[in-house]
């Protein structure tokens, strides 16, 4: 199983006949491991990793660290799961140390970024604090890199 | 003028696989498979260790030996890898690569005439290095339906009163073979029935496939003390390029390697050493994850040359499968599929007589590269099948 999430990770598209050679394993255990995977909710989705810089240049990203009150009965649980409903909030993490979540979220320009922030997280009841960070240039996502030259010198043949 | 070269140097035969190499540099688009060193750079966080001992300007000559540092976290490592205790600063030589550590053993070994037995098909360099530190090079046959595993009777039967030193080389390159440890164990009761020293090159050892474990000749009662162990960081840790191997032995044998090896070489560079000291005290979840890669591509490239026909069994070790090729020889096998289908391998010739009737494809490479490899040469394999059949 390890080994399929770790192919699935690397890969999700990577045909299930080339995972089941790579795995040694028959076509048959491979796609029913992967539909397990899926039913149990261990694989949650597949998603496609975009080149900001080629495509919908406009789209920025902004990492906001925000301060909240928890509250008696629902912890953070359920302002977190407030703030993680709106649709321009990619990812929401709780956090340990100086804030208590840690929001991606993604808009179609810089002003509707800030209009989220202004008109719908900060006026949040729970919410003290927001600090926004917008993202700049990218240099590695999900583990692929964004436009590093590789090398390959190695010669065609050697012992 | 012709400047004369020495006889034991002129009799050398060219390497089969620089011969090889030569006709695929000439040519364009090779999809190659004949590459013996991983396709992995050498793992981020020891090239960043070597860059920052660069910038402390660690730039000189290290003692003959090595970096004593260095010495011992490979006496470290070698205990807590494979159990075997050495004594960092009399046991352990650095040297440039495996090769020149098994230069310097031979050459330290080794009276005029006397006999070196090694198996075969096996790495290109030891014939030659056996020449030329003036021993008789005897190769043991080792066959394809034993997996290449080297038996007791086979090396008993080769054994002559000339013969001094055997040379192991589990996993095998170009084979992949492996050693069980009763086999292993045969093995060493023969070499001290008849007082040989064992020059072990453990190289592959940390890629060994199917949750197998790796055994080392050294670690038999009453082996230990005729034995050189050698490995390096070339090929688990991706560091073909850094020249970085190393010898351990009893201290009076080490004494010797080091008399030839600080004429000869001075020191291995110390920014190999540096970057090694990262790679054996931290390398660790580098190597296994490339360990892993190298199993998941073994399986692919197994079951693809099963499937077209070229009969080979799974290497439990190393990164090289070395099918059975029929109807040509593994010269002609490897230069026709390669100036038809641009797919580049080393026929078994280049690893020594018994290689024929093989090739070696090494699974060093991409995934994206096997796979094209493997799609023409399962149509070359089957153009050439249709060919041979009598019509």
């Amino acid at each position: 199983m390890d080994a399929i999430i770790d192919l699935l990770q690397q890969n999700a598209l990577m045909p299930r006949d080339e995972m089941a050679r790579l795995l040694d394993m028959e076509l048959e255990e491979v796609n029913s491991a992967i539909a397990k995977l899926e039913a149990d909710g261990v694989v949650l989705g597949y998603q496609a990793i975009i080149n900001r810089e080629k495509w919908d240049t406009d789209k920025v990203t902004a990492i906001i660290e925000v301060k909240i009150t928890p509250e008696r009965d629902g912890g953070f649980d359920r302002v977190a799961s407030r703030i993680a409903k709106f649709e321009e909030v990619q990812s929401c993490y709780l956090l340990s140390g100086g804030y208590d979540l840690l929001i991606v979220i993604e808009a179609a320009n810089l002003r509707t970024a800030a209009a989220f922030v202004a008109e719908k997280l900060s006026t949040i009841g729970a919410v003290q604090a927001t600090a926004t960070h917008f993202r700049l240039k990218t240099y590695k996502e999900n583990g692929a890199f964004h436009n590093f030259e590789t090398a390959d010198e190695r010669l065609a043949v050697s012992p | 003028m012709s400047i004369p070269i020495a006889d034991h140097v002129r009799e050398i035969p060219r390497s089969g696989i620089r011969d090889f190499f030569e006709i695929v540099q000439t040519m364009d688009d090779v999809v190659s498979l004949g590459i013996g060193e991983p396709d992995f750079a050498t793992p981020w966080h020891i090239r960043e260790a070597a860059i920052y001992a660069l910038e402390r300007g660690r730039t000189g000559y290290t003692s003959n030996l090595g970096l004593p540092r260095l010495r011992r976290s490979i006496a470290d490592y070698v205990s807590g890898k494979f159990g075997l205790k050495y004594e960092p600063l009399s046991e352990v030589l650095v040297s440039v690569g495996v090769s020149e550590a098994i230069d310097l053993a031979l050459r330290a070994l080794l009276n005029p005439g006397d006999e070196v037995l090694y198996h075969e098909p096996c790495y290109v360099s030891y014939a030659p290095t056996i020449t030329l530190a003036r021993g008789v090079a005897r190769a043991i046959e080792t066959r394809a339906d034993e997996g290449f595993q080297l038996t007791a009777e086979a090396l008993e039967m080769a054994i002559t009163p000339r013969s001094r030193v055997l040379m192991l080389n589990f996993p095998t390159n170009p084979t992949g073979a492996t050693m069980d440890p009763a086999g292993l164990e045969q093995i060493a009761a023969v070499c001290i029935r008849h007082n040989l020293v064992v020059l072990t090159d453990e190289i592959y050892s940390e890629l060994i496939f199917d949750g197998g474990a790796h055994t080392s000749i050294a670690t038999f009662p009453g082996m230990k003390e005729r034995t050189v162990f050698l490995h390096g960081v070339s090929k688990a840790f991706a560091m073909t390029g850094w020249r970085i191997g190393f010898a351990c032995a009893p201290a009076e044998l080490i004494e010797a390697m080091m008399k030839i090896h600080q004429y000869a070489i001075l020191c291995a560079p110390i920014m190999g050493q540096d970057a090694a000291i990262e790679a054996l005290e931290r390398g660790g979840p580098s190597v296994e994850k490339m360990r892993k890669e190298y199993e998941l591509r073994r399986n692919f490239i197994a079951r693809a040359l099963n499937d077209m026909g070229l009969e080979c069994h799974k290497p439990k070790g190393a990164f090289y499968v070395f099918p059975k090729i029929t109807g040509l020889t593994s010269r002609e096998f490897s230069l026709r599929l390669l100036h038809e289908e641009k797919v580049a391998v080393v026929p078994g010739t280049a690893f020594g007589p018994s290689g024929e009737g093989h090739v070696r494809c090494s699974f060093a490479t991409g995934l994206d590269q096997i796979k094209i490899a493997m799609e023409r040469m399962a149509g070359f394999v089957a153009r050439s099948t249709s060919r041979a059949r009598p019509s």
